[in-house]
């Protein structure tokens, strides 16, 4: 091959890849392309709820797999100057709410919620970055807290509002991390609100006083500093709509893939 | 002229073969760029079921060196200067701290949301289409009849001097080039019937809902962290399947390879009248 021919064929290659990563950002940014996308979510969910029993448990582990190095990730030590107040006392103004479409709304202190029926669990985190750590956790079995709440029929979804603001930048109000399951998952023998990591009392940096464990969702589900549990028939008028601080910024609210 | 040699068009790939050959080459370019904006989240493998983050077995940052920041890549216990490339890439003055390089991923600009709308809209569609050409090819007999050797191919003796023949870059002509060889029929084989269904498999495995619905298939691989691993190093047998697809499609004749997976029709030269 000639010189020329090379250069050209070269120039040609390079500016064809240019092209098609110029194009590929364009439908990036194309939001009627995107909407076509997202239906592999639903594909994705529908699929999975299709081939998995609704008690099918996440894999649990033994002692020896705990990892040593369980990365924390989100917020570390949330900023807020409520959640600064209940640390400093230990969390003992601390209160669980548990609301919206219920018969009994509850507020909860934490010894009411180490009283109620619990769970203990070795399980792996998955991190949507792709990382795992493995971690025991003991918490509250949230299908019995939802009981004795009392759901109301039109009842479609659990939401967790957090103490911790993640995106101090947001002007819409929609800084603060949060976020929701539907019932499935909300009734999952494994979904607990736990206190303990590793038979420790619960660490600031892996949500205290409490966090969602959602075993079958990626660990952006996992919500931190869990202050209230709202039932709501829809995720319309939370944050952005999407159903989470994550989904919120582009993330799929099904997280189980 | 029945003994002159001949210019023949011959029937050689099905519109199934080529309709899920360019749809495969759509899914997995996309699949490829937008799972190393996904593994840029992350620029580090591990085997087993859990990180080990201060012993991985792949990894990609940045690094201080002498004062300089340098893009390292280490693999096992291996380190490289990837500067420009891996760890550490983008125009000079511009660059950022990023596992593969931006002309690599979809989209170019860090996103890891985006990769993982793309990801999983082209995996659907690499599933479905890797489905219907297996479903196709087993009941329609084109993976018995085009793919699977013959015994006389297998034979040491034709085996090693296909092998040699490539070497040379000599290509079968004639009534020999009406089928596959040996080598293509093992290398599509090797591609479709391990690396594809395999990249399938490792990714649902590093899906946690997967996980509860079959717990078994994660075991095969050894673990979350072992699958991801997998899921990467059989990509990259991919790209290098590609590589050397492409070089061989345009050696052996570029436009007539290219128009057979078109048109169907691929031309042979034959002796005598038979068509």
């Amino acid at each position: 091959m000639s010189l020329d021919r090379r250069r050209w064929l070269a120039a040609a290659g390079a500016s064809l890849g240019s092209l098609w990563l110029a194009g590929c950002d364009k439908l990036v940014a194309n939001s009627t392309f995107n909407g076509v996308l997202k239906v592999a979510e639903k594909w994705s969910q529908g699929a999975q709820r299709l081939v998995t029993d609704r008690n099918a448990l996440a894999r649990e582990f033994a002692a020896a797999d705990i990892s040593k190095d369980f990365k924390p990730n989100g917020t570390m030590r949330p900023q807020d100057p409520a959640y600064q107040t209940l640390l400093a006392e230990n969390f003992a103004g601390y209160r669980l709410t548990v609301d919206g479409l219920v018969e009994q709304p509850l507020a909860l202190t934490l010894a009411e919620v180490r009283a109620a029926p619990s769970r203990t669990q070795i399980t792996r985190h998955d991190c949507v970055e792709g990382w795992s750590s493995i971690g025991k956790w003991k918490g509250a079995r949230l299908s019995a807290l939802l009981d004795r709440a009392k759901l109301k029929p039109e009842a479609r979804y659990i939401v967790f509002h957090c103490a911790d603001t993640l995106d101090p930048s947001a002007t819409d109000g929609a800084g603060m991390y949060y976020e929701s399951i539907d019932l499935i998952d909300a009734y999952h023998p494994q979904t607990i609100l736990a206190y303990q990591m590793n038979d420790a009392v619960l660490p600031v940096r892996h949500g205290a006083p409490l966090r969602l464990r959602v075993e079958r969702q990626l660990g952006y589900k996992h919500a931190k500093y869990v202050m209230r549990v709202e039932a709501v028939a829809s995720l319309d008028g939370i944050g952005r709509g999407q159903g989470g601080f994550w989904p919120d910024r582009g993330y799929e609210w099904y997280a189980g893939i | 002229m029945a003994d002159k040699p001949a210019k023949v068009l011959v029937r050689r790939h099905s519109g199934v073969t080529r309709v899920t050959h360019w749809l495969n080459v759509l899914a997995v370019s996309l699949l490829l760029m937008s799972g190393l904006q996904i593994f840029n989240a992350h620029p580090a493998l591990y085997w087993g079921h859990k990180s080990t983050f201060a012993e991985p077995w792949v990894s990609m940052k940045k690094e201080e060196v002498g004062g300089e920041a340098r893009g390292i890549t280490t693999v096992g216990g291996l380190r490289f200067d990837t500067t420009g490339v891996l760890g550490w890439s983008g125009k000079e003055g511009a660059r950022e701290q990023r596992g593969f390089p931006s002309w690599a991923t979809v989209p170019s600009y860090r996103s890891l949301a985006d990769g993982r709308r793309w990801h999983f809209f082209f995996a659907w569609l690499f599933a479905i289409n890797l489905a219907v050409y297996w479903l196709w090819g087993l009941a329609g007999g084109h993976v018995g009849r085009d793919l699977l050797p013959t015994r006389a191919q297998l034979k040491p003796r034709h085996f090693l001097h296909e092998i040699a023949a490539h070497a040379r870059l000599r290509f079968p002509k004639g009534e020999e080039a009406r089928t596959y060889n040996v080598i293509q029929k093992i290398t599509y084989l090797l591609v479709v019937a391990v690396l594809l269904p395999l990249m399938v498999a490792t990714g649902l495995s590093m899906s946690p809902g997967f996980n509860a619905a079959l717990p078994g298939l994660i075991d095969v691989f050894g673990g979350r962290q072992s699958a991801r691993t997998i899921h990467f190093l059989a990509a990259g047998g991919i790209v290098i399947f590609i590589i050397v697809h492409l070089l061989l499609v345009v050696l052996s004749g570029a436009w007539n390879n290219l128009r057979s997976m078109i048109t169907g029709r691929y031309a042979i030269t034959v002796e005598g009248d038979r068509p």
